[in-house]
């Protein structure tokens, strides 16, 4: 949340902005509780229609109430749009896209009428990194929007942001910086730019492009360390999926992941084997122990040392159909075969406990016979929200966080 | 008499569709086929060329026409989840409103298509728009949010990798939202004010990219031709009741033409289903396998039906029989369906190339092509003596001059 003292040194229109968020934020409180009378007033009639607006929920609840809010904040005026950003924060997905709704009417009103945009209000919203990643992309785009050349002096600052689109402007920068180096051939302030833009690289295409660039320059780059990708497994099988059957079959592996049991397979009884993957992008290939097989079940298992309780997110990629679980608890599952693959295509919010962390991963083979149905294979990586990578820790290390 | 009049005129203030409105995918009737006259047939980039607009972002979802206002959907941003959705001035192409909004459900799709595929609805008083991500939108004609839905987040394995495209259709008043895909798949009755539920069915496990046909019986009430791998499931828009089963199978990518009561429908090649006048039973009257579409849709009109197969052969064959009368050779691939207008027909090739069939010609012949130089795989909309078109990166409006 935004601190009243950010908002103290305003010249009149921010104090203006200081009294009208703390009211929000009073009102949604206070509202939160479900017993708040509120007041006729215009201040608390917008306060009202935010707190409905963030009351919207799944399946459509509350939306015929969040359109008569939309009515009224999209009549409001462009002072109210740091507010309207503030909102946002820590609201579901429905509410912050109903409350960028009516940012864009008014923003677009504000245009339409050759007005200005409060953006001394709007950079301090964007500078303030308490407030979440969404609404800050937003106010840089409609500081961009408005002037550009503001928008671009912010811009090497957010290198490092929290916000991934908002770090990719800064990172876009020093791309350009570098390559203009290497024209120079000034190759060792470049091979160090294209370092720091790694660094802080979070998306894929700029990843690639860095690590191509510091290899051309002779420079070695570890994408999988970058990554985080998991490479050190276990797995087991074949079992079956006769008919695609085997995803919603219990296997072994998933009432008993100890490394010493052995378990009943397709043909005969199987154990657990070792499994280490060099591929850059941390591809596990089933293929590789098994053979090309088809309507088969495959399980994978690793150890992941944390240094804390923490919150963590396992990425995951695999056009086979799959389940996870962290430390005997099903995270999710999805049983689509053969429509795709990329990086990070599944995020999958856990909750990582301070030392080992067991993650089973199963992952089934249907019958196609098509060539591009041999995979049998997944990627998985365990980062922060940004897609930072959380490596973890050897066991010696481990033994030192337990202590 | 003056009574009439008065209701005629409120309905025509409240902004209802209009006779000549472009209101879903394949026009107000979901058959591609448009009442238009004097649309240019000698296809010239220099001469018909009435605006061109860029966009802000990728999309094959085609644009809607209701009056003056066109409307069309994008998707942007580096992880194409920043869903953009525009409304033009048919006259000069300018930007009356612009609304971006932040996709809540996957947006990986195959790099061919995009999270801006499904085409919209409008009612002509509200725009309903969906995307790949299965994020909907209400919006008034004006650009006001009216109310969403993220499908995703409501149904978390309602999602596709390789990207969602069926569009929204309007049927007793009901919003007809298709997310069939291979894990959790449904096809959901939305209040059209709200947003709610008002009922919701599964479908089968598969990956479904086709788009439901509504038929209207005489006594003016509808019915929803769902298409899926199974065939084609009929349903009573109110309840999402089944009323009948086609079980032979369906393609699951271009969706069956309509015409009457003959359902023309990508099966075993191509299927004529004759429906019952009480809606609640259907008869094969004839099949071709020499009829199979390829990626674009069937069309019906007059006294015969068009096939266009995926290797750019558009084929004619009578309407009453399945006999193939005539073929001819188009340049394709095509990603897009095409759209008839006053015996002329005009498709639009993946390569951009628009190309224009005159039906009276006793096996065809293509009037003309024109090279707009950019993948096009959307279909075209007509309305207002023009059609409109778009691609990854812009939209245009195509007339004669007098029409600019």
């Amino acid at each position: 949340m935004f601190t009243s003292k950010s908002f103290r040194q305003f010249d009149e229109k921010g104090i203006f902005c200081f009294v009208k968020h703390t009211r929000i934020v009073l009102a949604l409180l206070v509202a939160g509780l479900g017993n708040f009378e509120f007041g006729q007033s215009a201040n608390d009639e917008f306060a009202k229609s935010v707190a409905t607006l963030r009351n919207v929920g799944g399946e459509g609840k509350g939306n015929i109430a969040a359109s008569q809010a939309m009515e009224y904040l999209s009549n409001s005026g462009k002072e109210t749009i740091p507010a309207l950003l503030s909102a946002m924060d820590g609201a579901n997905p429905f509410a912050a896209n109903y409350l960028r709704g009516a940012i864009e009417v008014i923003f677009n009103k504000i245009l339409e009428e050759g007005g200005s945009l409060p953006l001394i209000e709007l950079g301090e919203f964007l500078l303030n990194k308490s407030h979440d990643t969404k609404p800050r992309a937003m106010a840089f785009d409609l500081i961009r929007r408005t002037d550009a050349e503001v928008a671009n002096r912010l811009i090497p600052g957010l290198l490092g942001d929290p916000s991934v689109d908002l770090r990719r402007e800064a990172i876009s920068r020093l791309l350009i910086q570098a390559s203009g180096l290497v024209k120079e051939n000034k190759k060792p302030a470049a091979v160090l730019i294209y370092r720091q833009a790694l660094d802080a690289a979070r998306d894929l295409d700029q990843i690639q492009t860095i690590a191509s660039e510091l290899r051309e320059l002779g420079r070695n780059v570890n994408l999988t360390q970058h990554f985080g990708f998991l490479t050190n497994w276990n797995l087991v099988g074949p079992f079956h999926n006769k008919d695609r059957a085997g995803f919603d079959e219990v296997f072994g592996p998933e009432k008993n992941f100890a490394l010493d049991t052995e378990y009943k397979g397709i043909d005969e009884n199987v154990t657990w084997k070792q499994y280490a993957t060099d591929d850059e992008y941390g591809m596990v290939d089933f293929n590789e122990p098994y053979g090309a097989l088809k309507e088969v079940t495959g399980y994978a298992r690793t150890t992941f040392i944390s240094t804390s309780d923490r919150p963590a997110e396992l990425r995951l990629g695999c056009k086979n159909a799959w389940k996870i679980w962290l430390n005997g608890k099903l995270v999710f599952g999805r049983d689509e075969y053969h429509r795709g693959m990329r990086i990070d295509q599944y995020k999958l919010p856990v909750q990582l406990n301070k030392g080992t962390n067991i993650i089973l991963v199963k992952a089934c083979q249907n019958e196609q016979k098509e060539e591009w149905t041999v995979q049998w294979q997944f990627q998985l990586r365990v980062c922060d929200s940004t897609g930072t990578a959380i490596h973890s820790i050897s066991k010696t290390d481990a033994k030192v966080v337990a202590k | 008499m003056k009574k009439h009049l008065l209701i005629i005129g409120l309905v025509i203030l409240a902004g209802r569709v209009s006779a000549g409105d472009w209101t879903g995918f394949r026009g107000p009737f979901g058959n591609g086929v448009s009442d238009e006259v004097g649309l240019p047939v000698k296809l010239d980039i220099e001469k018909h060329i009435a605006w061109k607009v860029d966009l802000p972002g990728k999309g094959l979802s085609s644009p809607l026409v209701v009056g003056d206002r066109v409307f069309v959907t994008a998707s942007g941003g580096t992880r194409q989840d920043r869903l953009q959705i525009l409304c033009l001035s048919s006259i000069d192409g300018s930007v009356i409103w612009h609304r971006q909004f932040w996709a809540m459900g996957s947006t990986m799709c195959h790099s061919k298509t995009s999270i801006a595929a499904p085409t919209p609805v409008t009612d002509g008083v509200s725009l309903f728009a969906i995307f790949s991500s299965n994020d909907l939108f209400c919006l008034d004609l004006d650009g006001k949010l009216k109310w969403l839905r993220g499908l995703t987040v409501d149904y978390p394995n309602a999602r596709n990798s390789l990207g969602m495209a069926s569009s929204l259709v309007l049927a007793n008043g009901i919003l007809v939202t298709q997310v069939e895909n291979d894990s959790e798949s449904f096809v959901v009755g939305l209040d059209r004010g709200s947003g709610s539920n008002l009922w919701k069915i599964n479908r089968p496990k598969s990956a479904n990219w086709t788009t439901a046909t509504v038929h209207k019986n005489k006594s003016g009430k509808e019915q929803v031709f769902l298409q899926s791998g199974q065939g084609i499931h009929a349903i009573d828009p109110d309840s999402g009741n089944v009323v009948w089963h086609y079980s032979d199978g369906a393609s699951t990518i271009p969706s069956s033409a309509l015409k009457g009561n003959m359902l023309y429908v990508p099966s075993q090649g191509l299927t004529a289903l004759e429906l019952s006048k009480d809606g609640k039973s259907f008869k094969q009257k004839w099949r071709s396998g020499r009829l199979r579409p390829g990626t674009a849709s069937p069309l019906a009109y007059r006294n015969h039906i068009y096939s266009l197969n995926n290797a750019g052969v558009l084929a004619c064959a009578d309407i009453d029989s399945g006999k193939r009368l005539w073929q001819l050779r188009l340049d394709g691939p095509f990603g897009g369906s095409p759209v008839v207008a006053d015996n002329h027909l005009y498709v639009f090739s993946e390569e951009g190339v628009a190309q224009v069939v005159d039906l009276t010609a006793p096996e065809g012949d293509i009037s003309s092509k024109m090279d707009l130089g950019e993948m096009i795989q959307c279909s075209p909309a007509v309305a207002n003596g023009a059609l409109y078109v778009r691609s990854n990166s812009r939209i245009w409006k195509i007339a004669r001059k007098t029409r600019f």
